[in-house]
């Protein structure tokens, strides 16, 4: 018979103790298994996102709300830049390419992007069926929205006003799915992409409804009257994302925007980054909670196995006189401490993925859903912390079974 | 054949226990007697390779057991002594059988249950073999230390107070299995007690004073 067999049949009989050294390891490994994955998560997240987009331009305001409305489509725009000015940086020196956003809408909660070409080039979207979007109200989906909102190329559809609410929907415009995208892993999974003009459309004639209804009010059919003059510069954008030309934009681009225009740049890079270190402060407090708990278990272990020891030597005492080693006694020990300490973990880093699974099927928002079904090279080092932990709470009564005087243990009874 | 040749115990520094020379013929039977704190189980455990004695030597089957390292005899304990103790320790977390092959294979020996069998069969314990220590009455549990001690065939059985817990029946039962266990495995009998109803059935004695 084995010493790992001995070992587990002697866990066994105290079912209890173990099953409580268990939880605790597996308590602590959990949380560090969903911090793991989710700030893994996360930040692969904002990479992937805003991997080739060096600066966002958009209206005065918050750069972070700038940046995860316009890069991650989480929070609200800051508001709308006049497209003269878009179109006038747009050209500029600096500027490798430019892409229009023009943000306003949703689809059950699925936001609807006004967006040119230039979009296409920058994530590199490639079709899974149909075409991308041409005309006005034409719309080509993510590989997500498609999947959620089970829509085919040739279904039509209502966007409604807002980013979230389905209450304003506009019913006079539906929009036709012509292609729908391959899975690209990132933000756009979960857009619906159309041309800036039906955007422009649908909230012309939502503001006329209302400007109509407020000119008669007033008899004031002039103002009305002058809006249908009134062309592209009148047009207002929610922002721009910028690639630029050289490196050498950094230093000069954002400060002539910021200085020079009523409008905001914000780096992703520098957003992402502040942001993180917000998240991180929590991140931080949780490690340390969890490290704490896999602390408490080491020394619940070690008690566990000291105590037993006590009772037991006589036991290890038997063992020897039926000619088990020192050293088999040791390992007897050892790998008790192991076998607790280990299935903890991989209890533990099950429990992990379980619960972020869980999480993400309860998150509103698509955009940042998490999953459990990922597994990372990092939870190699939680299998290891369980080892050591095995190890370094049960050296001391391993070490002891291992010094034991078998002759004064068998002559107190 | 086994022999103890001025061997001396030091329990102090100023208080040596010396013992007198013994040769036990293989196959023989013998009782050690002596009052309480007289140094039996001194010897015992001296005689089992358990405690290394100041001075002298012990050869079992030829090999003087305290040259051998710590390993090595443990290993030679464990193919050639079978102990049993006044009390059965058993390990509670193993069922019967298992109790005896752990025994087995402490020694280094392949697990040969039929060997099981036969033991808790010849000791009418073999019913008894799935069960756990925790429940078996005394006298029962003491034959299964028995059947352990003699599991694989041990050239010298050491019984240690093996009947002054039992009553008068079942310490009866507990030496005729002894003494036949001893003669059926050809092992070298030591039984060590102060208990006067094990006395008349030897004729061998080593007395402690």
């Amino acid at each position: 018979m084995s010493p790992i067999k001995i070992s587990w049949k002697s866990l066994w009989s105290k079912p209890l103790s173990s099953a409580l050294n268990m939880m605790l390891i597996a308590f602590g490994t959990g949380i560090l298994t969903i911090l793991l994955l989710a700030s893994h998560q996360i930040s692969q997240k904002l990479d992937n996102n805003s991997k080739d987009i060096d600066l966002v331009v958009g209206a005065k305001g918050s750069p972070l709300q700038l940046i995860l409305s316009s890069i991650y489509y989480i929070d609200f725009p800051t508001g709308n830049i006049p497209l003269k000015s878009a179109k006038e940086l747009s050209r500029s020196p600096f500027v490798k390419r430019a892409v229009p956003l023009a943000l306003g809408d949703n689809y059950n909660g699925t936001r609807i992007v006004g967006t040119d070409s230039n979009f296409v080039a920058l994530y590199q979207l490639k079709l899974n069926d149909g075409k991308f979007w041409n005309n006005d109200f034409e719309a080509t989906i993510g590989a997500g929205v498609a999947k959620e909102h089970q829509l085919k190329v040739g279904d039509t559809f209502f966007g409604a006003h807002g980013l979230s609410s389905t209450s304003d929907v506009h019913k006079n415009h539906p929009y036709t799915v012509s292609g729908i995208l391959e899975s690209q892993g990132n933000v756009t999974d979960n857009l619906i992409l159309t041309n800036i003009a039906s955007v422009w459309k649908m909230h012309d004639d939502h503001e006329d409804d209302h400007k109509n209804e407020a000119a008669s009010k007033h008899g004031d059919h002039q103002h009305a009257a002058a809006k249908q003059v009134e062309n592209e510069d009148d047009k207002e954008l929610t922002s721009l994302l910028i690639q630029y030309r050289s490196p050498m934009s950094v230093a000069i681009f954002p400060r002539m925007v910021n200085e020079t225009t009523n409008m905001q740049a914000a780096s992703p890079a520098q957003e992402s980054t502040s942001l993180f270190s917000l998240i991180g402060v929590g991140v931080e407090t949780l490690q340390w909670f969890a490290v704490l708990i896999m602390l408490i278990a080491a020394i619940s272990v070690f008690v566990n196995l000291y105590n037993s020891l006590k009772e037991r030597q006589y036991d290890l005492a038997i063992m020897r006189t039926l000619g088990a080693s020192r050293g088999k006694l040791f390992l007897i020990v050892i790998i008790e401490g192991i076998i607790l300490t280990l299935a903890g973990t991989i209890i533990g880093v099950a429990l992990g993925h379980f619960a972020l699974q869980f999480i993400g099927n309860y998150q509103e928002s698509n955009q940042a859903r998490l999953t459990g079904i990922i597994f990372l090279k990092e939870e190699i080092y939680l299998f290891v912390a369980g080892l050591a932990i095995g190890i370094f709470a049960a050296i001391i009564p391993a070490i002891q079974a291992y010094k034991s005087n078998i002759s004064k243990i068998l002559s107190k009874n | 054949m086994i022999s103890l040749k001025s061997v001396t115990h030091r329990y102090h520094p100023q208080q040596d226990i010396r013992f007198e020379d013994w040769q036990i013929d293989a196959g023989s039977q013998w009782l050690l007697l002596g009052a309480s704190g007289s140094g039996k189980s001194t010897l015992l455990h001296i005689l089992t390779g358990i405690l290394k004695p100041e001075q002298g030597h012990v050869t079992i089957k030829g090999t003087s057991i305290y040259d051998l390292s710590a390993k090595a005899l443990d290993q030679f304990r464990g193919r050639n002594i079978g102990i049993i103790f006044q009390r059965p320790h058993l390990i509670k977390s193993l069922s019967i059988s298992e109790n005896l092959v752990i025994a087995q294979s402490f020694a280094n020996l392949p697990t040969d249950l039929k060997r099981v069998d036969e033991v808790l069969g010849a000791l009418g314990i073999a019913d008894k073999k799935n069960a756990y220590p925790d429940q078996l009455s005394q006298g029962q549990l003491q034959r299964v230390s028995i059947a352990r001690a003699v599991i694989n065939k041990p050239a010298l059985l050491i019984a240690d107070e093996p009947t002054s817990s039992l009553d008068d029946n079942n310490a009866r039962i507990v030496l005729e299995l002894l003494m036949q266990q001893s003669g059926a495995n050809q092992a070298t009998l030591v039984v060590a007690t102060h208990d006067k109803r094990v006395k008349d059935a030897f004729k061998h004695t080593y007395e402690l004073s």
